[in-house]
């Protein structure tokens, strides 16, 4: 029993050092955090905020998951809401609306205070409870755990509100591309392969026309008839692999990536934990997000080879496309990391880069794909 | 020449009925979905068949299956897939057994009836027919890794990319309007400099060929 006492005494005094720590962290963050507020309007406040919420992150999960020791009560979960994808205007707007983050800049300027100064009691508190051991102990990291615990726990209602307003923006999103993507076919229609086909109708005429009275020009308007037809038809074709491959529907996303590497202008090793078909909207998004990323490669890395790996675990679908080129490359720099964020987008997917100079560039591309086990179809298995 | 047709669309294969008619092939059996293809293919076991790609019941690549399957069963049966499509992919897999008799095409080739009946013979008497498209594909990829294709002079990767497509010596040279002997001479040149073994026949040249750029 006293020996019990007296290691809980211990451990009592050991987190109020923990306690004073952090706090002193807490304090030094919380003052980077009223400053970056302060230089937002020169622009250094920004990136500046950014570090200092990813720096008190880690600082306050720790709380979050010591504090039930010290008072006995629920865990506490984590509050954060995932990083949308975007550009660093997008992902610190995300950051600074989320709740968590929210809660947690309050939490840093109240531990860096309050929470000091109970630290500091509680160290001292701690090293005479070892002498007075029949007093009741830890009295300060108990009030410093009740002070703690409502600042770093976030409601569910604020949490469901901000999730809300992310899928409504994601669907916005989404119906943008959507209709830019069916103007885009309809103008290509439109100049490519109606209008070749007109052409086409034309030369046809004008030979019926020519038939009787010179049969050479005639057989020139069926030649060329035939090229016209040729040519919608090769338009169609390129419009079709845009819109949906037909290798996708044929062989799912593992065969189209091997073809789409078979036909890339390098050697692409594929590798692929994937059995069966995932759900068509998935297959597709992953398609064209490791197509765009694989055409980044081949356009910008001055790569010699390229690395695709896609796996399905936990409902998660991640590919991953990395090169040997000069890497340097950044997620504001082009339009087509931009592109792969929107597409994946309206899955809740995520992409991260990451692409030392001269050491090659990684992109990874999560798809978390909720209720959707791959379903092992006919048609996936080997010719 | 006994044919055996797939395609399920009506209007494509009827008229491909007509042509193939019209030019002293016979047509044994015209089919529209993948099982009776296979069917159709191991019982008749026809000199040369001629097949789409996708095909009922699943709409995806069911022909080129049923193919593949056919030739496993019977080998080097000479098969002809057509597509509105083609995809490297799948000419691999069609090469993949290295028999030959095989041909892989656009759909629209059909369009130029002389070359597309020659398609078909050389298919049938075991070469190979591949499309200017997967040739095309395949010569880009493979220069971009490959040092000895990439010191071929202009002249003689257009000798390299004809016989690809599974074109005789005779018939390159046509093409070309050069003399066989100009053509033999640059595919000495282009076997010797890719370290290809030489051969007499057409056909294994081709199949030689094919099988580098695949690599």
């Amino acid at each position: 029993m006293l020996k019990a006492g007296g290691t809980l005494r211990a451990r009592l005094v050991g987190w109020s050092v923990a306690v004073t720590t952090l706090a002193a962290v807490s304090l030094a963050l919380a003052i980077l955090t009223v400053t970056g507020v302060a230089l937002i309007v020169v622009w250094v406040g920004l990136p500046m905020l950014l570090v200092v919420m990813s720096a008190a992150r880690p600082i306050a999960e720790f709380h979050r998951r010591q504090l039930p020791k010290i008072d006995g009560k629920p865990l506490i979960d984590s509050p954060y809401l995932a990083a949308p994808p975007g550009n660093l205007l997008v992902r610190s707007r995300a950051l600074f609306m989320d709740p968590g983050r929210r809660r947690d800049a309050l939490w840093l300027m109240v531990n860096g205070t309050v929470g000091l100064a109970l630290g500091i009691i509680g160290i001292v508190e701690g090293v005479l409870d070892l002498l007075f051991w029949f007093l009741p102990p830890g009295l300060a990291v108990r009030a410093h755990a009740a002070l703690s615990r409502p600042l770093l726990s976030v409601s569910e209602k604020s949490r469901l509100a901000l999730r809300v307003q992310q899928l409504t923006e994601s669907r916005a999103e989404t119906v943008d591309t959507q209709a830019a993507e069916l103007r885009r076919i309809e103008r290509d229609l439109h100049d490519g392969a109606q209008a070749r086909l007109v052409a086409l109708g034309m030369s046809l005429a004008m030979a019926e026309h020519e038939l009787a009275r010179d049969p050479e020009s005639a057989k020139a308007l069926l030649s060329e008839a035939r090229a016209a037809s040729s040519g919608a038809l090769a338009e169609l074709r390129d419009l079709v692999r845009g819109i949906h491959p037909p290798v996708l529907a044929d062989r799912g996303l593992v065969g189209a990536v091997q073809a789409l590497a078979l036909a890339a202008a390098l050697p692409v090793d594929v590798r692929a934990e994937i059995n069966g078909r995932l759900p068509a909207p998935v297959e597709s998004a992953a398609y064209f997000a490791v197509a765009e990323a694989l055409t980044n490669v081949i356009k910008h890395a001055g790569a010699r080879r390229a690395w695709i790996r896609l796996s399905f675990a936990g409902d998660v679908l991640t590919a991953r496309v990395r090169d040997d080129g000069i890497g340097g490359a950044r997620p504001e720099g082009g339009t087509g990391l931009r592109g792969i964020e929107r597409r994946l987008s309206a899955f809740d997917g995520s992409v991260h880069l990451h692409s030392p100079p001269g050491g090659g560039t990684e992109l990874a591309m999560v798809l978390p794909c909720a209720s959707s086990s791959p379903k092992i179809s006919p048609s996936s298995g080997t010719a | 020449m006994r044919v055996v047709l797939a395609e399920d669309l009506a209007l494509l294969r009827d008229g491909l009925i007509r042509l193939l008619e019209a030019n002293d092939f016979h047509v044994v059996e015209a089919v529209d979905n993948g099982p009776s293809l296979l069917r159709a293919l191991t019982n008749h076991r026809p000199d040369v068949a001629v097949v789409d790609v996708r095909l009922p019941p699943s709409f995806t690549d069911e022909g080129l299956k049923a193919a593949i399957e056919a030739r496993r069963q019977v080998r080097g049966l000479p098969v002809l897939v057509l597509s509105q499509y083609v995809e490297q992919l799948y000419a691999r897999e069609l090469l993949a057994d290295r028999s030959g008799g095989v041909g892989y095409l656009l759909k629209e080739r059909v369009f130029n009836v002389e070359q597309f009946l020659d398609a078909v013979r050389q298919v049938a008497a075991g070469g190979t027919a591949m499309d200017p498209e997967v040739v095309a594909q395949l010569l880009t990829r493979r220069s971009a890794l490959d040092e000895p294709l990439a010191t071929l002079t202009p002249r003689e990767r257009e000798v390299l990319a004809l016989m690809a497509e599974g074109r005789s010596n005779a018939a390159i040279a046509a093409r070309l309007f050069v003399t066989e002997k100009a053509v033999s001479k640059h595919t000495n040149s282009i076997f010797t400099r890719l370290g290809l073994p030489q051969s007499e026949d057409d056909n294994r040249s081709v199949l030689a060929v094919l099988a580098y750029l695949n690599g």
